[in-house]
């Protein structure tokens, strides 16, 4: 895209899309710490990513503020609105990864202080949130080269993430079911694996705007042969 | 590069939803002199739609107004080629055999500044009316009254009928141009800039009257303002260098515009 006759409009949006990117930075740093605090019991690791949150939201406030500012500035029009539009629906997905992690975070906190760890279910858990991860990243890139085939990839990762959400439920069923005292921490790992599996909704709908950006069609809500056509076509 | 070829009607229109035909440019050129200002222009002027032509200073856009209603015929050297097909009557505006007064009555246009006569505001709305040939007194007035509350200014000039029409303000001034031109009783309305010289109180009651309008007429709006025009019109095209780039539903234009030339003036990259 050329430049705008504005430097500082030029300035403003790219202010804007390197704030996305530091704040997916941050939050790729919050899982990562999460599932460290899960599977090690690391309590510094846990209580880091406590203490973080809030920062997370300091950076989804600022850059909605600063959406408010361009929008308010200088009435942004065609790809530069859908830009805007898009940021500020990221931020709120990044935020709510943010909340997402620190929820795995005093799950595992509670988790070890009562020392209930079964330790054959951190192998899936953590499988989950590599694939989380790796598709909150591969979004964030699509978004910071607006790569729309890339983004259709991400939204493609889903699918892999809920079946892995389900075959961790389906053993933490049947491991309750064997043996009822395990119910209490079983479902505590339920939580973390719901949560893993939230990150990656929230990556998914990064993707999908980044569609909305690159080629102006909103494709949430639609299938996913259709948003490869779109992403592709 | 621009590609000559531009949609006439936009191209996410279904047949079902396409409004009726008012006006529609056909290979439209225009010439002063030698020198070619308009380029095989065609587009369709929905009916009772308002269409917005933007872009930037000397790409045509006004040239391309003023055609509408024969105002180029005012100086010699000027030519048109091609037509525009003015619906029902389907009768070729820039015809020879057509009477350019006649065509003024049922086109009628409004400038970028305020112009009143140098008259009563009831004898400038009254004008039009007389130079058609009425001449009862009470259709006139009725006519004027009319003309008046279209315009949104009877309720600020009905007690002052009588004053000359430069003590009203320029807000009030444009809407007096609009109440003259609306007298007659036009089928598309031109607008030249019309909110170009006002603040941006009397903007938004001239957009407003623009909204209000579009039950009754064709309504064919140049402006610089992009943001006026993604507010007032149904419509846009964007031109460049005389030739029509760009043609579509205003929604789609301002936020998902087909072509990169189009995206980069509406986003303000072009230079």
């Amino acid at each position: 895209m050329s430049e705008h006759l504005s430097k500082q409009y030029d300035n403003d949006l790219e202010t804007l899309r390197s704030g996305v990117l530091q704040m997916g930075g941050l939050v790729e740093a919050q899982i990562r710490g999460a599932i460290e605090a899960f599977s090690t019991g690391n309590h510094a690791a846990m209580e880091q990513v406590i203490a973080n949150e809030p920062g997370v939201n300091g950076h989804e406030v600022k850059i909605d503020t600063d959406c408010s500012h361009i929008i308010a500035k200088r009435q942004p029009a065609a790809g530069d609105l859908r830009l805007i539009m898009a940021i500020s629906k990221t931020v709120t997905d990044l935020e709510r990864i943010g909340d997402e992690a620190e929820k795995i975070a005093r799950m595992s906190k509670q988790i070890h202080e009562h020392g209930r760890v079964e330790l054959q279910h951190f192998a899936n858990i953590r499988h989950a949130a590599d694939i989380a991860l790796s598709m909150l990243r591969q979004a964030l890139d699509a978004f910071a080269r607006l790569d729309a085939a890339a983004a259709a990839g991400v939204i493609r990762e889903d699918r892999a993430i809920d079946t892995e959400f389900r075959s961790i439920l389906r053993q933490l069923i049947t491991f309750m079911m064997e043996d009822p005292r395990t119910i209490s921490t079983a479902l505590e790992i339920v939580w973390i694996a719901k949560a893993i599996e939230r990150i990656g909704d929230h990556a998914k709908n990064i993707a999908e705007y980044v569609i909305y950006i690159v080629k102006g069609t909103d494709v949430r809500h639609t299938k996913l042969e259709q948003v490869e056509r779109e992403a592709l076509g | 590069m621009l590609t000559p070829a531009v949609l006439v009607r936009p191209a996410t229109h279904t047949d079902a939803e396409t409004p009726a035909t008012k006006a529609e440019a056909k290979d439209l050129s225009f010439y002063y002199g030698g020198f070619q200002a308009l380029k095989n222009i065609s587009m369709i002027l929905h009916e009772k739609k308002v269409t917005a032509l933007i872009g930037p200073s000397g790409c045509g856009k006004s040239t391309f107004l003023r055609c509408f209603n024969r105002m180029h015929d005012l100086y010699p050297g000027n030519r048109y080629e091609g037509e525009i097909r003015f619906h029902p009557d389907d009768t070729n505006l820039l015809g020879r055999d057509v009477d350019p007064i006649e065509v003024r009555m049922r086109i009628s246009m409004v400038f970028q500044k305020p112009n009143p006569f140098p008259k009563s505001i009831f004898e400038n709305v009254a004008y039009g009316l007389r130079v058609r040939g009425l001449r009862s007194r009470r259709a006139i007035e009725e006519k004027v009254e009319q003309a008046l509350r279209r315009a949104a200014l009877w309720d600020e000039a009905k007690d002052r009928l009588q004053d000359l029409a430069f003590n009203l303000s320029g807000g009030q001034q444009q809407r007096l141009c609009i109440a003259r031109a609306l007298a007659t009783d036009p089928e598309i309305l031109l607008f030249d800039e019309p909110t170009s010289a006002l603040d941006p109180i009397a903007t938004t009651s001239i957009e407003e009257l623009i909204h209000n309008l579009k039950d009754k007429v064709t309504i064919l709006i140049v402006t610089h303002n992009m943001q006026q025009a993604a507010r007032v019109s149904d419509y846009t095209a964007y031109m460049y260098l005389g030739e029509l780039v760009e043609f579509g539903v205003t929604d789609e234009i301002f936020i998902k515009p087909r072509k990169k030339e189009t995206e980069d003036y509406i986003t303000g990259r072009f230079g």
